[in-house]
């Protein structure tokens, strides 16, 4: 080819750009008029500039960095049209404050997040994480001795893994107060079932060849257990611990909604939001988001710490 | 399959034996301090049968639950005043109208939600600058509590005048949206090499690739998929439905739940369970037929 690269990628941008352009058409009452919108020509060219450039990086050889940098390049871009379309259009902040303002409020009142994050992501989510998890494990292993028990509990703990038991809050929030414990307790239901359908179906991942050694070793049943099959299902072990991961912040959450000290994310949600105090909102979603990848890497480090001999970690 | 019918029916007895047993401890209490108060000696067996009766025990006895929702369902509606035979209309004060409510909108969401997936999957796959750009935070905002924000986007959009079940709709989409985009992605890709090199000497167009190979073959990777966003949605409308008032099922748990009504909040999430079985069964019915018609084998 004869054209230069970064034209193609550019020409690729603008295609992205009349893309959007008919997006704002449709929203923009004065653009559906026929008047010319300024404000519009400049969204655009921060959108379809940010584009090109990510187009551009993107055709480069693949690396790290660059998937870094333009996956890094694409958030910010977001953040910035957010921002322009408040500022440019005077969007009231009850409907959807500025990022700036939103990191403004964020700053300011670290003190009520830090003390809500406590409350809600340690006491009530960490530990019912723990209590949940631990208690799947236990009765995975008890389970596994019966295959009777085997057949009827998998089926069965399938069924409510599918099941919305966020619904159970106002009953655990009745039996175990408002405060934090009655999260965990959520919690505990939350992500029992998730962990415990995965640790019994990796505890049957050892293959029988490896079973038949340690039997050759006359090796104990525990001696196997922890051996063999324990780390045989730490992968399955580790996905069900990363699915609860993210149901147990959002138990420990939507638990708020239905009663709690005053103090807490949930609570803090609902009440402001009821204040209209949206960028209030706005920050303790940002320390949710943050708790909940933070909590999800930490799983996955420790993941990958435990089970680097698996395929799936080293196919990199 | 036949096989598990025996050991399900005896873990799911061994689980009503245990509430049973569960709410008879749970409810001596009350019975105790009413015995108390009253002056009068009881035993277990008082204290067991006043355990299964009790107006608003702290953990209703199944079939009283099942009662409460069989009065709450068919008695409601077939009999009562406001019910569908005398009023022409679904009584207000029944589950089944309540769950419709849910239904609606989680259906709407998930669709939405689901069609919107599959697109992006299409775009990720097809282009890298996509793929580079949207694709880490769609696996990153699953590691978020999205159904924090169910709240917000209610309130925000009642107050910019959209209600009903838009608000629910788009938080059930939202949530239904990144799963099945991150499965379809999975799914576009899942023909190897060889496959695609095959479709090349057959001298196939890009359209032909993706309407003939990538298309089929991600249907396994959709179909789990699909189960999980349906689950995910109709969590995200009962979380939703509770600022809100008005019709659905978070609305009652949480009116059940200010009230003190526990037979009432359980069968409610009787009516959640089944709702939720449902419309993962509707999913799972139309996953056997296609796999099976497009002789994909299982």
């Amino acid at each position: 080819m004869n054209v230069p690269i970064w034209s193609i990628s550019v020409l690729r941008g603008w295609g992205a750009a009349v893309l959007a352009l008919l997006v704002l058409a449709l929203i923009s009452p004065t653009m559906r008029a026929g008047v010319f919108d300024p404000r519009a020509a400049v969204l655009l060219a921060v959108w379809g500039g940010s584009w090109a450039v990510n187009a551009w990086l993107a055709s480069l050889p693949r690396s790290r960095m660059v998937a870094g940098v333009v996956a890094a390049l694409f958030g910010a871009t977001l953040i910035v049209l957010w921002e322009l379309i408040v500022r440019l259009y005077a969007v009231s902040p009850v409907i959807l404050p500025a990022p700036s303002a939103v990191a403004a409020q964020f700053v300011n009142s670290t003190p009520i997040l830090w003390a809500d994050f406590v409350q809600t992501i340690l006491k009530g989510a960490l530990s019912g994480y723990l209590i949940g998890c631990g208690a799947a494990l236990v009765t995975a292993v008890a389970v596994d001795r019966s295959p009777f028990l085997q057949r009827g509990l998998l089926p069965v703990g399938n069924f409510v893994a599918a099941l919305p038991i966020v619904g159970i809050a106002p009953i655990l929030v009745m039996w175990f107060g408002f405060d934090w414990q009655s999260k965990a307790a959520v919690v505990v239901v939350m992500v029992f079932f998730p962990v415990l359908v995965n640790c019994v179906e990796g505890l049957k991942a050892a293959d029988p060849m490896q079973r038949d050694l340690m039997a050759t070793w006359s090796a104990s049943y525990w001696q196997s257990l922890f051996q063999l099959r324990l780390p045989a299902a730490m992968p399955f072990i580790f996905n069900g611990l990363k699915i609860a991961s993210t149901l147990a912040m959002i138990g420990a959450i939507v638990a708020e909604f239905f009663g709690s000290p005053v103090v807490g994310m949930g609570f803090r949600i609902s009440t402001e939001v009821g204040k209209l105090r949206l960028d209030m909102v706005w920050s303790e979603i940002a320390v949710a988001a943050l708790a909940g990848s933070a909590f999800y890497g930490l799983v996955a480090l420790i993941e990958k710490r435990m089970t680097f001999w698996h395929p799936s970690q080293r196919s990199r | 399959m036949r096989r598990s019918v025996l050991p399900v029916v005896v873990v799911v007895l061994a689980i009503l034996a245990i509430w049973y047993a569960a709410a008879v401890w749970m409810n001596a209490q009350w019975t105790r301090d009413q015995a108390a108060r009253a002056g009068v000696q009881i035993g277990w067996s008082d204290i067991a049968r006043d355990a299964m009766q009790q107006e608003r025990p702290v953990l209703p006895v199944p079939h009283q639950v099942a009662a409460e929702f069989w009065r709450l369902t068919w008695v409601e509606e077939a009999t009562g005043r406001r019910g569908i035979v005398q009023s022409g209309s679904l009584s207000n004060r029944g589950l089944v109208y309540h769950a419709l409510a849910t239904l609606s909108a989680t259906a709407l969401g998930f669709g939405f939600g689901a069609g919107f997936g599959i697109l992006l999957a299409v775009g990720i796959v097809y282009n890298r600058a996509m793929d580079m750009s949207v694709m880490p935070w769609a696996i990153a905002s699953q590691t978020i509590p999205i159904v924090a924000i169910a709240p917000m986007i209610i309130v925000v959009l009642n107050s910019v005048g959209i209600s009903g079940l838009i608000p629910k709709a788009i938080i059930a989409a939202y949530l239904s949206f990144f799963p099945v985009a991150v499965g379809m992605v999975k799914g576009l890709r899942s023909p190897d090499g060889m496959q695609l090199d095959q479709l090349r000497t057959y001298n196939a167009t890009a359209g032909q690739a993706f309407w003939k190979l990538r298309l089929p073959a991600s249907m396994p990777y959709l179909f789990a998929s699909l189960k999980v966003g349906v689950a995910a949605s109709l969590v995200g409308t009962i979380v939703a439905e509770l600022p809100l008032g008005g019709a659905g099922l978070g609305t009652r748990l949480l009116a059940g739940s200010y009230y003190g009504q526990t037979i009432q909040i359980w069968a409610t999430l009787i009516a959640a369970a089944l709702l939720a079985s449902a419309m993962v069964g509707a999913v799972g019915l139309v996953q056997r037929v296609t796999l099976k018609r497009m002789g994909f084998s299982r």
